[in-house]
Parts: structure tokens; C-alpha cells; sequence
């Protein structure tokens, strides 16, 4: 019963969102109040439906009803309920109506968060976003319907994977999607402002908190990822190149340079057409990566179940989405006005250069994902791209984009003088050389690649402390507090996002400059020493988890002779599926991680234990919060918290710019002047 | 304008990958040992351990590999259709016991059948890298002068026979 | 499985920090060490050995395995994967290291055998020329197009003076923007 419930739930959602995708933007077109009027109720309506068919599927799982298919292949009665939830997106047909239901959940946002956006561009931006959820809606009752029933009945499920069954897993894909979805709101309003022929700073101001909000979900949901396959794949790699880790980068790279990109059209009503191709391209990179990753064309650790009607169903729906908007594009992009004039040298093209190198280095990593495909298609024998392709394209495309990444924010817009930059920039270069020549010393062994990695990140931190230094400078009168205070909280979000970029550099430069890993023997009471910590071993004592049988290792990690603390990895059975999975047991720390993991039992109690010492490694993902933080940050702007009370956009801003005025001759806005 | 519609002309491109990808199969590996000198080994046969099998024995006849193991699952699928193979009497079937214990090979082949002319072990899998196997099972289409002709990745099927395997076979006993 | 464990209580980690601090020579701890000496008393505090048998091959091993791929495993390298195959595989790269093979040869070993899919490093030859070069071609490119772009793009906007209106228009976005500078 409830499973039909929620299958009804979800042909209800798909007939409002056929409404939602007509009638409004018909209304738009035609000036029909009424049908404009329609978007917003009937964009509710859809996510109360979807909402119900989630929570049917929920409760299919969480009640162990093995009459549905869905349930019976990804969950068994042993399932602790926590997993048993997060099973419902486990599966190709559960992660996809999750999918959906994240998309109503930002349709709602947007009808909720635009009472100042004129109402022809609210239904128009929905209408889009309603297409967009037709399709899926129909992808999932064609091909995938998660309700679909088991006759006879299974007696017991199959299980969820174990790798899945894990926190991390719970939240991880969630994180993911609101971050592909999110980008649909983006692409809205791209495909809204085409069809309408309004492009101007006022729209890049509409979609900029949005873009930036499903950027920052992106980043989380990538860095959560990456966090899993740390601690739970037992050898401590954190990003593998994968075809469906990069096809989560990919939008994340092209929606990094529409942040940026953005930023410029709202400022200074500039690079509109490209700021527009690169919303269509974001939201396509979303759509591709859940081609790539559902249809089988590319081997992958983490694929779904593969069925080639569903390839050919989502190959359609990429056509007609991505096709009809870059068609859209062709036709009206070359009216869009040019902006703002601006300098060779300046901060725009600054951006646009950055721009540049992320588009690039997202080009090269789809290239080297699709290049086996492409190869194979034209029956030039199979390769395979790995990441020592990856690292050796990424690195080198990536460096000039950290020295503008430092450039850029002191660079006035419009016009900045190259001579000048340098001047005031030479003491950041000269620091974050020295600094960078004499860290590896400290870690005890002076390696050049470590020392270029750190050049790069301490470049960002010195440049940043410059720009804040000279920013306060020019703020007026005060105590160093106030000025601090008087900053607008989007200037503290880009250096915050900034400064995440080179802790994110630093973990990665000195986790594997520094790393080490020891495979040893350990006879019950035998010592490992690394990094001047002693490993004892312990002997594993069989213990029993709610679903699966495990071996415990218990290792006492000694420092100077003293005992910190106990590590206990473990060797695990799932019982269900008989599978085996590596448990490791890591002690996180601020300057390193210890990560021990068990091997294969040898005789006499004895194991094989791999026992690892990862400095700065969590940095990594620190990093990354950083840089989801600043995002959050400038999403809390002022200007934006106060345009959602007001309905007057225009003078709202003008009071707001007036506020700041007297403070703000500062260098950012001094390209006015000139 | 031209620019404008570069964008749509490579999703274009890459939209034609996609569907001729989705007809491909990434997870198989061709062998590039096809047309190449079957690898030489010698090993213990699996009914009698003392007696040493080497596969130059085999030069002068068309002659098929096939690897197996009692662990692995879909050899029991293509199983039958080896043993009605092994009785037309077309084709001698030698078979390599991959990663297997003697014991449960034997116990294998006598509740499946034993459609092997010969079977020979290869307990440690060394003869299987030196062939390129990856998966079992694995068949191999040998020739009359020692020349790998063709690799079937994983269990022959009825299709797989009769479009590919016996025709080549024919061709080459021919 | 061993007798020692199986007396031990089984305290959650976080429990152990907390009190394994204070509590080095606690009862329980003092009769588990005497018990542990007693019975393994030829391995008690012993440095433990490393499985490899020789630690300059395995190291010369990983960094080669690194860089190639597991074909069972579909997506992992031979150094990361647990599976049987790629044990198997890391053994044969160990025993052709220790006969004196170059890394070199070792690869040519395993190309002719499974061809250029097991390396992760596609090789450089005409039908990975695109692969290699792509990210440098990509990058020329769109240097050049954003170098002419630019160019052309102001001498385009600095012909047509702005309309009175747009003029205003553009003074409110000016007014709109000040302090907001990220």
C-alpha cells in the first residue's frame, strides 16, 4: 500500500511539474497574470508530492518491506535503522529520487526568496527548473521507479554495500546533490535571462547567492567524500581520479569560475555572455556526471548498477537539455551587451584570466575522463587515464592561477598597474619565498616539490595579509577593531575562501612529502615506532556488530614511553553479503593523523598491520570547510539579507552603497577614480 | 555569429562519443597476445600429479584453453556447454585449473562433467599472467602453429560459440 | 582467537583514552602484561618485522604499482588494491625486481600481456597525442582568444558613447556596488 502511495505521489509530482514547466513560461511569453501567478503554488505542490514519495520509500525501508524491490536488493533486517535510511538513497532509483526531491526543495527556495524579483522572471526561472524535474520525474517511472515491486516477496534483503554503511555515506550524497541541484537554479536564471532578453547586473545579482549556496554545498559534499574514501577504503589515499570523483570536480571547477565570473557581471556588467555559458555549462557538468556514472560507458569504483536503456534515456534527456539551452545561447547570447569598459591590466581581466585556466583545467580533467571512451569509440585500442596524468596536467595549470588567486584581490577594477602590483606585492613574494625555502628544513628534509607547494600557499596567506593591511589603511579614522569591523562581510568571505585554498595546499603538499607507511608483522606485543610514536601491538579479540562479525585489533600508541591512547582497527565480515571491509582506527590530530589498519591474521595471533603517519593531512579537508565557510559568509552580505525584506531592490542598494561610501576609498573600489 | 554556436557544436561531438560508448564494454580488456605465440608452459596435470604437461605438446592442432577454478561461479555456467563441445569431438578442450585446490577441482569436475582432454594446474596463477587472464573463466582459440587467435573474456556462451568461436575454428582446421 | 583477548573487557576507545592515562599499571593492565609476557615471551616489545623481506624492492615495487592499474578491480591501482589478482601481480613485480629487471622491462613485461590498459600513464603515441597535448592546446587557444577578445573589446565599446540613460543606469550600479568589493 504505502509503496503504491508514494508510486501515485510521484505520477502527482510529475503532472505539476509538466504544469510548472508550461504554464508559467507561456504566461511570461503571452502576459498572462494568472498562468504567470500559477509557478509559485504549483512548484509547492510538487515538492508536498515529492516529499510524500520520499517518505514512502523511507518508510519501505525503515519497515523492511522486502515485497519492494528497491528494498530487498539494498537492505536487510540487521541493518541498523540509521543506515536503513540512508539506504533509500543507497541504490541508482533511491539516490535519484532524492534527486528530484532536492530539486523541488530548491524550486521552493526560489518561489519562497524572490518576493523582490519581478514576477514574469520567477515564473520564468521556475518553468525552467520544472522541465528540468519533468525529466527526471520521468526518468525515474520509465526506467528506474523505486517502488517497483518482488513477487513472491523476499524473505530477507540483499544489504546495503558496506562500504556505504557508514556516517560519512549518510550525509555524503545528500551534501552532493543539494550541490549538482543547486546549480539548476543557476542555470535557470542563465536560461530565464536569455529567453527574456534581461541580462544586466541586477540578474547576476539575483543568481549570485544561489550559485554560490550550491557551490558550498558542492565543496562539502566533495570534501565529505574525499574524508569517506580516507577513512574508509583502509589505505589512506584521499582523492583517486576516479571518473566519478571528476565528475563531481568538474562542476565544482566551472562552478568555482562562475562564482567568480558572477562577481564581475554583478560589479561591473561585464563578460555576461560567457558568465551565462558558464551557468548552462555548470548545471550540464552535473547532468553528464550522473550520465557518466549511471549509464556504465566508464569503469568506476563507485558506479551504480548499469542497465543501457537508462543510458540512452539520460543521453536523450542531456540532448534536449543541454542542446536546447546551448542552441538558446548561440541565438541570443550575441545581443548581450558588452559592460563596463575595463584594462588589459585590470581586475577584470585578471578574472577573466583565472576564469580561463579553471575552464582549461576543467577541459583537460572531462578529457582525460572521456579519453578511454573517445578511444575505445573509434576503436583505437583501450588506455587507461590515472592520476599520474591528472596531477601532471592539474599542477601545471593550476600554479598561474594561484599566483593571480593573490593578484586579483589587490587589483583595481577597471584599470591597475602592473608596476604597481609588484611594488606593493614585493614583500609578500619575498616572505612567501624565504618561508617557503626554509619550511621543508622543519620537517626535517628539504624537498623541491614541497617547497614549490608551499610557495603557492603561502603566497595566498602573505598576499591576503597585505590586501587587509592596506584595505585598513585606507579606512579612515579608528582603532584597528573598528576598521576590522567596518569590512563588508563579502570582502571576509573571499579572503576566508581564499585561505582555505592554501590550507588545502598545505595538506596536501605535506602529506605527501612527509607521509609514512609501515607494513609490518605484529606478534602480540611487538612494537612498530614511526614518526616518534611506538605502535603496540596488542594482540584482536572477536567482537560482534549489529550486522557484521569483526576481528579488533588493540594497538596502545606510546609517546616518550607514555601511553596516549588505545587504537582499535578492525578486520570486519558483513554478514549479509559475506563481505569483508578494512576498518581502520585513526587518531586525528592538528599536526598529523595516526591510521592504523589491520591486514590478513598470520599464526600465533599474530597480524599484518599497516601502520601509517600522515602529517597535516587533515588540513585537507579543514581547508575545504574554510572555503564552503567563505561561501556561507557571502551569501550573509549584507546587501542580500537586506534585499529579502524589501521589495525595493534599487533603493535599498543605493542606501546601502551610500552607508558605506565615506569608508570605502579603499583600493577594490579605487578603480573608480581612475 | 560563428563563436557563439562552438558550444553547441562540441556537445555535439561529445554527445556522439557517449552513444557509440554506451555500446561498448569498458570492463573488457582485449588481449593484446591475439596473433601472437601462445606463452609456453609446463605443469603438473591436475589427475596425476607426478605426470608434467607442457602445452608444445599441442603444436600441430587447433586447440582451446579454457580457464577455470572451482571458486569461480559463472565457470559453471558455460560448463555444459563445454562438456557438449568436448563430446562433438571438434575441438580438443585443455583446461587450466587457475588458483585451485586440487581436491575441490577433482570434486568439481565429477559432479559437472570433464570435458578437458588434458587439464593442467596452475595453483600460484603464474601461467595465467604469463597469458594475460584477469577473470576467470577465460577461453583461449590457439592455432596449429602455436598462435593465440582468439580470447573469449568470460564464459562462452551459446552466441559467443556460434558466431565466433566454431566458425574460427573451422576456418582454422581448415 | 588468541587467549589473551578473550579476557580482556572490551571499553570503547574514547573510555580507554580517558582512563588509560592514569591507569598505565592498573590491575586488569598489570595481570594483561604479565599474561601477555607469559605467553608470547619470545615476541614481547620486539621491534615487529616488515612483511616485505626486503624493504628497497617493495619501495621500488609500490612506486611502480602505483601507476598501474588493477583490471579486476576496474578503478584501483596494483599498489592500493587488496585484490587477489593485484597480490599476485605485486608478487611477480617484486620476483622480476629481484632477478634484476629494469622498471622498464617490468612494464614492457605486463603491456605485452594486458595491454596499454594497465598503465595509468597512458603511453605517449599518435592516438594519445590529443590526450597529452589537449590541456596545452586548450590553454593556447584560449589565450589567444581572450588576448584578442580583450583587445577588440575596447576599442568596440569605447566607439558608441553611452546613451544618456544608460548612463544613469550605469551610475546606479556604480552607487549600488561601493563597498561591496568581493
Amino acid at each position: 500500500m504505502i509503496p503504491e502511495l508514494g508510486n501515485f505521489a510521484l505520477i502527482l509530482a510529475l503532472l505539476l511539474a509538466i504544469t510548472q514547466g508550461t504554464l508559467p513560461i507561456i504566461g511570461a511569453a503571452r502576459g498572462i497574470p494568472s498562468w504567470i501567478a500559477l509557478a509559485r503554488p504549483v512548484v509547492q505542490g510538487q515538492f508536498v508530492f515529492l516529499a510524500i514519495a520520499f517518505g514512502c520509500l523511507a518508510y519501505s525501508f525503515v519497515s523492511n518491506d522486502f515485497s519492494v524491490l528497491n528494498v530487498a536488493r539494498n537492505s536487510n533486517s540487521e541493518l541498523p535503522i540509521q543506515y536503513r535510511i540512508a539506504a533509500s538513497w543507497g541504490s541508482h532509483e533511491g539516490s535519484l529520487l532524492l534527486w528530484v526531491f532536492m530539486l523541488a526543495a530548491w524550486s521552493v527556495a526560489v518561489s519562497v526568496f524572490s518576493r523582490h524579483l519581478p514576477d514574469e522572471m520567477v515564473a520564468r526561472v521556475l518553468g525552467v527548473m520544472g522541465l528540468v524535474s519533468v525529466g527526471f520525474i520521468l526518468f525515474l517511472l520509465v526506467t528506474s521507479n523505486p517502488f517497483d515491486r518482488l513477487f513472491p516477496a523476499a524473505l530477507e534483503g540483499s544489504d546495503l554495500n558496506p562500504l556505504l554503511q557508514d556516517p560519512g555515506m549518510v550525509i555524503h550524497p545528500p551534501m552532493l546533490y543539494m550541490g549538482y541541484v543547486g546549480f539548476s537554479v543557476a542555470f535557470a536564471f542563465a536560461i530565464a535571462a536569455l529567453i527574456s532578453g534581461q541580462m544586466d547586473a541586477a540578474w547576476a545579482r539575483w543568481s549570485r547567492p544561489w550559485t554560490t549556496v550550491a557551490w558550498v554545498f558542492l565543496t562539502i559534499g566533495i570534501m565529505l567524500g574525499s574524508w569517506w574514501a580516507y577513512y574508509e577504503l583502509g589505505w589512506g589515499g584521499w582523492w583517486f581520479w576516479d571518473p566519478v570523483e571528476n565528475a563531481s570536480f568538474l562542476p565544482w571547477l566551472v562552478g568555482t569560475a562562475l562564482v567568480h565570473s558572477l562577481a564581475v557581471t554583478e560589479k561591473r556588467g561585464s563578460f555576461k555572455s560567457w558568465t551565462v555559458l558558464l551557468a548552462i555549462c555548470a548545471f550540464s557538468l552535473s547532468l553528464l556526471g550522473t550520465f557518466l556514472v549511471r549509464s556504465g560507458v566508464l569503469t568506476s569504483v563507485h558506479a551504480f548498477a548499469t542497465d543501457p536503456t537508462r543510458g540512452v534515456f539520460i543521453l536523450a534527456f542531456l540532448v534536449i537539455v543541454i542542446g536546447s539551452s546551448l542552441l538558446l545561447f548561440a541565438w541570443r547570447a550575441p545581443k548581450v551587451g558588452l559592460g563596463g569598459k575595463f584594462d588589459l591590466v585590470s581586475r577584470e581581466s585578471m578574472l577573466l584570466a583565472n576564469n580561463l585556466l579553471l575552464m582549461v583545467a576543467a577541459g583537460s580533467v572531462l578529457l582525460g575522463t572521456l579519453y578511454p571512451l573517445i578511444m575505445d569509440s573509434l576503436d583505437l585500442g583501450k588506455i587507461s587515464v590515472g592520476p599520474p596524468y591528472f596531477e601532471a596536467v592539474f599542477v601545471p595549470l593550476m600554479t598561474p592561477a594561484i599566483f593571480l588567486m593573490g593578484l586579483g584581490p589587490l587589483a583595481r577594477w577597471k584599470q591597475a598597474s602592473l608596476p604597481e602590483l609588484m611594488l606593493r606585492l614585493r614583500w609578500a613574494f619575498g616572505v612567501s619565498v624565504i618561508t617557503a625555502l626554509l619550511m621543508p628544513f622543519v620537517m626535517g628534509e628539504w624537498k623541491p616539490l614541497v617547497s614549490f607547494g608551499l610557495l603557492l600557499a603561502f603566497w595566498i596567506i602573505a598576499t591576503i595579509f597585505v590586501s587587509i593591511q592596506q584595505r585598513l589603511r585606507n579606512s579612515g579614522q579608528g582603532g584597528l577593531f573598528a576598521k576590522l569591523a567596518k569590512q563588508s562581510r563579502s570582502y571576509y568571505s573571499m579572503h576566508l575562501a581564499h585561505l582555505g585554498i592554501a590550507i588545502f595546499i598545505i595538506g596536501v603538499t605535506l602529506v605527501n612529502g612527509y607521509e609514512t607507511e609501515k607494513d609490518v608483522r605484529m606478534e602480540i606485543g611487538s612494537t612498530v615506532t614511526m614518526g616518534g610514536y611506538t605502535f603496540r601491538f596488542n594482540g584482536a579479540s572477536p567482537v560482534s556488530g549489529p550486522n557484521y562479525k569483526a576481528m579488533r585489533g588493540d594497538i596502545d600508541v606510546l609517546r616518550n614511553g607514555e601511553k596516549i591512547r588505545v587504537m582499535q582497527p578492525e578486520k570486519r565480515t558483513y554478514n549479509a553479503s559475506g563481505m569483508a571491509m578494512t576498518e581502520p582506527a585513526i587518531d586525528t590530530g592538528f599536526l598529523r593523523d595516526l591510521y592504523v589498519a589491520m591486514g590478513e591474521p598470520l599464526e600465533n595471533g599474530a597480524w599484518v598491520v599497516r601502520v601509517y603517519h600522515k602529517p597535516f593531512v587533515d588540513w585537507i579537508w579543514f581547508g575545504c570547510l574554510l572555503m564552503a565557510f567563505g561561501g556561507m559568509l557571502a551569501v550573509t552580505d549584507r546587501r542580500y539579507r537586506l534585499k529579502m525584506h524589501s521589495k525595493h531592490v534599487e533603493t535599498a542598494a543605493v542606501e546601502d552603497g551610500k552607508r558605506v561610501t565615506n569608508n570605502n576609498t579603499g583600493l577594490a573600489t579605487g578603480g573608480r577614480k581612475a | 555569429m560563428m563563436r557563439f554556436l562552438l558550444p553547441l557544436a562540441a556537445f555535439i561531438v561529445l554527445v556522439g562519443f557517449l552513444a557509440v560508448g554506451l555500446n561498448l564494454k569498458p570492463r573488457e580488456v582485449p588481449s593484446p597476445l591475439i596473433g601472437k605465440p601462445a606463452p609456453v608452459f609446463q605443469s603438473q596435470s591436475l589427475h596425476e600429479p607426478e605426470r608434467i604437461l607442457a602445452s608444445k605438446d599441442n603444436l600441430g592442432k587447433v586447440w582451446l584453453l579454457n580457464v577455470w577454478a572451482s571458486w569461480c561461479v559463472s565457470c559453471r555456467e558455460e560448463h555444459p556447454l563445454l562438456v557438449e563441445l568436448a563430446k562433438s569431438g571438434i575441438v580438443p578442450i585443455y583446461g587450466l585449473n587457475y588458483k585451485d585446490k586440487r581436491d575441490l577441482a577433482l570434486q568439481w569436475l565429477s559432479q559437472y562433467g570433464d570435458p578437458y582432454t588434458i587439464s593442467v594446474v596452475d595453483p600460484e596463477g603464474r601461467i595465467g599472467i604469463d597469458y594475460g587472464v584477469y577473470g576467470v573463466p577465460e577461453t583461449y582459440v590457439i592455432d596449429k602453429n602455436g598462435v593465440i587467435r582468439h580470447k573469449q573474456i568470460g564464459p562462452v556462451t551459446i552466441e559467443s560459440l556460434e558466431k565466433k568461436i566454431l566458425p574460427l575454428i573451422k576456418e582454422l582446421q581448415g | 582467537m588468541n587467549p589473551v583477548s578473550s579476557f580482556k573487557p572490551l571499553k570503547n576507545s574514547y573510555q580507554q583514552k580517558i582512563f588509560g592515562l592514569r591507569n598505565i599499571f592498573s590491575t586488569k593492565q598489570f595481570i594483561l602484561l604479565l599474561t601477555l609476557v607469559l605467553l608470547s615471551p619470545l615476541s614481547w616489545a620486539e621491534e615487529a618485522l616488515p612483511v616485505a623481506e626486503d624493504p628497497a624492492i617493495e619501495k621500488r615495487m609500490l612506486a611502480l604499482s602505483e601507476d598501474l592499474r588493477c583490471l579486476v578491480c576496474q578503478n584501483e591501482s596494483l599498489a592500493g588494491s587488496r585484490a587477489d589478482f593485484a597480490n599476485d601481480l605485486r608478487r611477480e613485480i617484486r620476483e622480476q625486481l629481484k632477478a634484476n629487471k629494469s622498471d622498464q622491462e617490468i612494464i614492457d613485461f605486463l603491456v605485452s600481456r594486458y595491454g596499454d590498459f594497465v598503465l595509468y600513464r597512458p603511453p605517449v603515441k599518435p592516438a594519445t597525442y590529443l590526450l597529452w597535448g589537449g590541456p596545452f592546446v586548450f590553454l593556447l587557444i584560449g589565450a589567444g582568444i581572450l588576448f584578442f577578445y580583450l583587445k577588440r573589446r575596447r576599442k568596440q565599446i569605447e566607439e558608441p558613447p553611452l546613451t544618456e540613460e544608460q548612463h544613469r543606469h550605469a551610475e546606479t550600479l556604480l552607487k549600488e556596488n561601493k563597498g561591496n568589493n568581493a
